[in-house]
């Protein structure tokens, strides 16, 4: 009897989905020639998928109302199991060092550059970590911080011939300033009017630097940004592109260093309570205003970083590159790999960016699929891939 | 000061804030009721006026008269957008009522981006032509020099729309249900009102005043693409929250304001920051008065 | 005595509602005092406004800390008013869902400890020594709360009878010295119940802290409290001793029905 009602209902939803997808999937009218397009095989494909997709959706969503509680500290994940356990974590992370002092000298510079836009958005990813999974801030517009640091680093570059070793702790500095700009006026926001406020001043940046041709060019941007030279050397392309490497490798070690050290002191509980309750939160004397700025700031840094990295590494940018999907890009990233969870917005980003390069056919499903990635991750494991778990601390009896 | 110019940008943002009102209103009604930023709301929209041009072109090309392709494209249209409201509630944000905001915020933006490229992967990303659907009519010509007929059909369009909204909310059965799961979800639920029925009804109602303001918009301006929903939302959204988002008279003035205030910046200072202009306002009514021009500042319970 | 919060003449306004209206309270040091009325009567609204929460509408809140001057704290931010000394529970348990126990009270540290952003990454001795404190400190309020063998549990996972101490707890680690507590044994069975009135007197007799207490079990009230004030519509109808409280006619009239010496 159930299994019969269970293909009913997937039978129905089968029907609901060719019927909501026809005229978008099935017709497509080329308005200069006067044809029609029927495409009718997207429809049965619509009405299989859709048939699968309902029992696999309602089976996920029974067992999801069956366990219920919040149990993450209790059943960890096996991922956080390994990491944790000594056996595993040093021949692991000696591992995982030496794959990346290899990397450049094994892979060819195509795969190195692919590398380094991963690890840029894994600093990414770590920044605004801090600001949505510790402090929950919902940001949209934190690829703002990013142009900061970009466009820093490109202009000081090209008035003042700023290099990028001193762009760089610049960058962090200018990014946080702007963090705190952003942060001051929205501290009374409540959490969904952040989302949007965050978002149009995203946006305020990517457009004035669009319109504003005098300061930065317009569309059209900066070309030409000299990539780090090293110890006043000029190095070859190949050179150059492994240096960046080990540059960023290095960035993100540190940033995984001071991100870990805060998560687990008095600043990085304060944003927790935050995000979990924000009255309590206050009513435990913490000062709200002060922490959010912090968050905001301490977040910010990382983009602004990131940003002159970006820019050394292209040589170029322009205000394309700092749109608002490439803030739920790596909203995204935080989502999927855990909010909170270092190791899990490492692989989140990891995933996120080096995935659709590699499946090159998968490219223009990209966003799509990440649109799907954050419903879905919503919906079924709100924790991401690789929850976050509470340090513990062990008493004597 | 030149009065006729004056006067064609008062009738012009009053043109783009019918626009937004129709849109707005959808934000506002699913925030009174479940409190959620529905970012793909704008999809909703988008998705209205592509349901439009296919079938209208469709039908031309069957060779069917004008007016009847007007009519069943516009009722497509409103079916179709219904329908994607409908679905989209149940799927990411039913299971997310008793989740954390941010969660079901999140859900939402992932909606979007997912109905953006749902369409620019089954259509296009170009920018497509859209026939104008409204006539210009002769009887109207000796005014069309202060407002043409499409702009008068959208401007009375918001209005019948506004009116029977209105009707539908104050006097109807399932419009005081509405009301009454705004105010306390629980209470409603016990008093026997079906709260998931009134949800969806909600998002259906919202999802057909977008699609009727997608088609207007794209028959007006000539041509869409998959991108239309997402600045077009933002400003409704501007519109809602300038009027006090929860409100529905709020939502029709905030957009008027927001058009005019538009308009009027672009006709007499500069159109280049149009868009920035629009965040800016945005930005400032949050901060300085997050409540909006009609809505209730509230201290939250603790 | 000495009075350590003095409340004159507050009042509240929701837009129309006077949630509460014109209301007198001292509370001297020591002592254990219940605030009790109907639902709605505004018992709340008072926690929130003396805690910054809300800002009340007119009156004055005035504390004189036992170890600090006298001032007056309408108007303050909440976290300010902790850190002078008020900490409060809440009616509907308001804990920190995603941290474990010992987390929860480490967090009511942060008023009392100082460890910036630069002591966090760098962890100097200063920091490793003001951190270890914190978690000592916690755990030896957890062990007194009898919460020790949850520490490392997440708090949402507590049973509803260790979610209210755990909030006491919480509180408790502000370092305050007037503690309010709103609605402490809702919800708890007996048992707990009976401990809960041991826990209260226990943390004035050891702690030195001075309770305000808003409760509906009478049994508990009449036990505890040196001294009760009645609201109803947030005026007060009634104040004095558990004895007074339970002869007086408009405090009986008001809870008509509601049984009063349960
Ligand atoms: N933030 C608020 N906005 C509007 N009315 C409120 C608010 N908080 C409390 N009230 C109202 O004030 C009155 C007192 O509430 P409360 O203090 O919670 O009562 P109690 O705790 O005594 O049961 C109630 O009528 C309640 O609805
Ligand atoms: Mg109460």
């Amino acid at each position: 009897m159930t299994a019969k009602n269970e293909l009913t209902k997937s039978l129905m939803a089968s029907i609901w989905f060719m019927f909501l997808t026809f005229p978008i999937m099935v017709i497509r009218v080329n308005t200069v020639t006067d044809t029609i397009e029927w495409r009718w095989q997207n429809m049965f494909a619509v009405g299989f998928g859709a048939f699968f997709l309902s029992m696999l959706w309602r089976y996920l969503i029974r067992k999801k109302e069956m366990s219920g509680k919040k149990d993450s500290q209790s059943r960890k994940s096996p991922i956080y199991q390994v990491i944790r356990d000594q056996k595993f974590a040093l021949p692991g992370l000696a591992a995982i060092a030496v794959f990346t002092i290899l990397f450049p000298h094994i892979f060819s510079m195509y795969q190195t550059n692919i590398m380094i836009s991963a690890l840029i958005y894994v600093m990414l990813g770590l920044g605004l970590n801090i600001v949505i999974g510790l402090a929950g801030l919902l940001d949209l517009g934190y690829v703002a911080f990013f142009a900061v640091g970009a466009y820093s680093y490109a202009l000081l570059n090209l008035h003042y011939g700023i290099t990028f070793w001193i762009a760089l702790p610049l960058g962090g500095l200018l990014g946080a300033v702007a963090g705190i700009i952003l942060g001051y006026p929205v501290l009374r926001l409540r959490g969904d009017y952040l989302a949007i406020v965050t978002l149009g001043f995203g946006e305020i940046i990517r457009l004035v630097m669009e319109n504003w041709n005098e300061f930065s060019f317009g569309p059209s941007g900066i070309a030409n940004i000299p990539k780090p030279g090293f110890f006043g050397m000029e190095l070859s392309l190949h050179a150059t592109t492994i240096y960046i490497f080990y540059t960023i490798v290095a960035l993100v070690i540190f940033t995984i260093f001071v991100i870990n050290r805060l998560e687990n002191s008095r600043i990085g509980r304060a944003w927790i309570a935050l995000k979990d309750d924000e009255i309590a939160c206050q009513a435990m004397g913490i000062d709200k205003a002060r922490t959010k700025l912090r968050a905001f700031a301490l977040g910010a840094t990382w983009a602004g970083m990131g940003g002159v990295v970006f820019a050394a590494k292209t040589t170029f940018i322009n205000p394309a590159s700092f749109t608002i999907w490439e803030s739920v890009i790596i909203l995204c990233t935080v989502v999927l790999g855990g909010m909170g969870s270092i190791p899990g917005v490492i692989c989140g980003a990891m995933l996120l960016i080096l995935l659709p390069e590699y499946l090159r056919d998968f490219g223009e499903f990209r966003m799509i699929t990440f649109g799907s990635v954050l419903v879905l991750m919503m919906v079924f494991r709100p924790g991401g891939m690789i929850e976050n778990v509470r340090k513990t601390y062990q008493f004597k009896k | 000061m030149d009065l006729e110019y004056f006067f064609q940008l008062f009738l012009g943002g009053l043109t783009r804030g019918s626009i937004y009102a129709l849109i707005a209103l959808g934000y506002t009604m699913v925030y009174g009721i479940i409190q959620l930023i529905n970012f793909a709301h704008g999809e909703i929209y988008m998705i209205g006026a592509f349901t439009g041009l296919i079938v209208s072109s469709v039908l031309t090309m069957v060779g069917m008269p004008i007016p009847a392709v007007v009519i069943l494209a516009a009722m497509a249209a409103i079916i179709y957008s219904c329908s994607y409201g409908y679905t989209m509630e149940k799927i990411a944000y039913k299971p997310l009522r008793k989740a954390p905001r941010l969660s079901a915020l999140i859900s939402a933006i992932g909606m979007s981006l997912f109905l953006q490229n749902y369409v620019l992967l089954a259509q296009t990303s170009d920018f497509l032509p859209f026939p104008s659907l409204i006539p210009d009519f002769d009887f109207w010509e000796p005014y069309a020099h202060i407002i043409t007929s499409p702009e008068l059909v959208i401007i009375m369009t918001t209005v019948v729309v506004m009116i029977l909204l209105t009707f539908l909310i104050k006097f109807t059965k399932i419009g005081k249900a509405m009301r009454a799961t705004s105010q306390d979800k629980m209470m409603a639920a016990l008093l026997g009102i079906n709260v998931d029925k009134v949800i969806s009804v909600t998002f259906i109602v919202g999802s057909a005043t977008a699609a009727i303001g997608g088609i207007l918009i794209a028959s007006h301006i000539g041509q869409i693409n998959f991108y239309m929903g997402f600045i077009a939302g933002i400003k409704a959204f501007v519109a809602a929250v300038l009027g006090g988002i929860g409100s529905i008279p709020g939502a029709v003035l905030g957009a008027l304001v927001l058009g005019w205030t538009e308009s009027f910046f672009a006709g007499y200072i500069s159109s280049d920051y149009e868009d920035v202009f629009a965040f800016l306002f945005l930005v400032l009514i949050l901060i300085f008065r997050p409540s909006g021009i009609l809505g209730r500042s509230e201290t939250q319970k603790v | 005595m000495k009075p350590i919060l003095e409340v004159k003449n507050m009042t509240m306004d929701f837009g129309g509602l006077r949630a509460i209206d014109s209301l007198d309270i001292t509370i001297n040091q020591g002592e254990i005092i219940a605030l009790i009325g109907p639902n709605g009567a505004g018992k709340t609204t008072f926690f929130n406004c003396i805690t910054g929460i809300y800002t009340p509408t007119s009156g004055d809140i005035h504390i004189s800390p036992p170890h600090g001057e006298p001032q007056r704290i309408n108007g303050l931010k909440p976290n300010v008013i902790t850190k002078k000394g008020l900490a409060r529970t809440f009616q509907n348990i308001r804990l920190f869902t995603s941290m474990t126990v010992l987390e929860n009270v480490m967090i009511g540290c942060h008023a009392v400890t100082k460890a910036g952003v630069l002591g966090a990454i760098f962890r100097g001795p200063a920091t490793k020594a003001e951190e270890s404190r914190i978690v000592e400190k916690s755990y030896s309020i957890l062990e007194k709360m009898g919460l020790a063998r949850y520490v490392n549990d997440l708090a949402v996972n507590l049973p509803y009878g260790a979610q209210r101490r755990l909030e006491i707890a919480r509180a408790m680690a502000t370092d305050p010295f007037l503690l309010l507590l709103d609605e402490p044994a809702a919800g708890m069975n007996p048992q707990e119940t009976r401990a809960l009135d041991e826990l209260i007197l226990r943390l004035r007799d050891r702690e030195g802290v001075a309770i305000l207490l808003i409760e509906h079990d009478m049994k508990l009230v009449m036990s505890l409290s040196e001294k009760i004030y009645v609201v109803d519509y947030g005026k007060k109808i009634g104040e004095g001793t558990p004895e007074e409280i339970r002869n007086n006619p408009a405090v009986i009239k008001a809870y008509l029905g509601e049984e009063i010496d349960a």
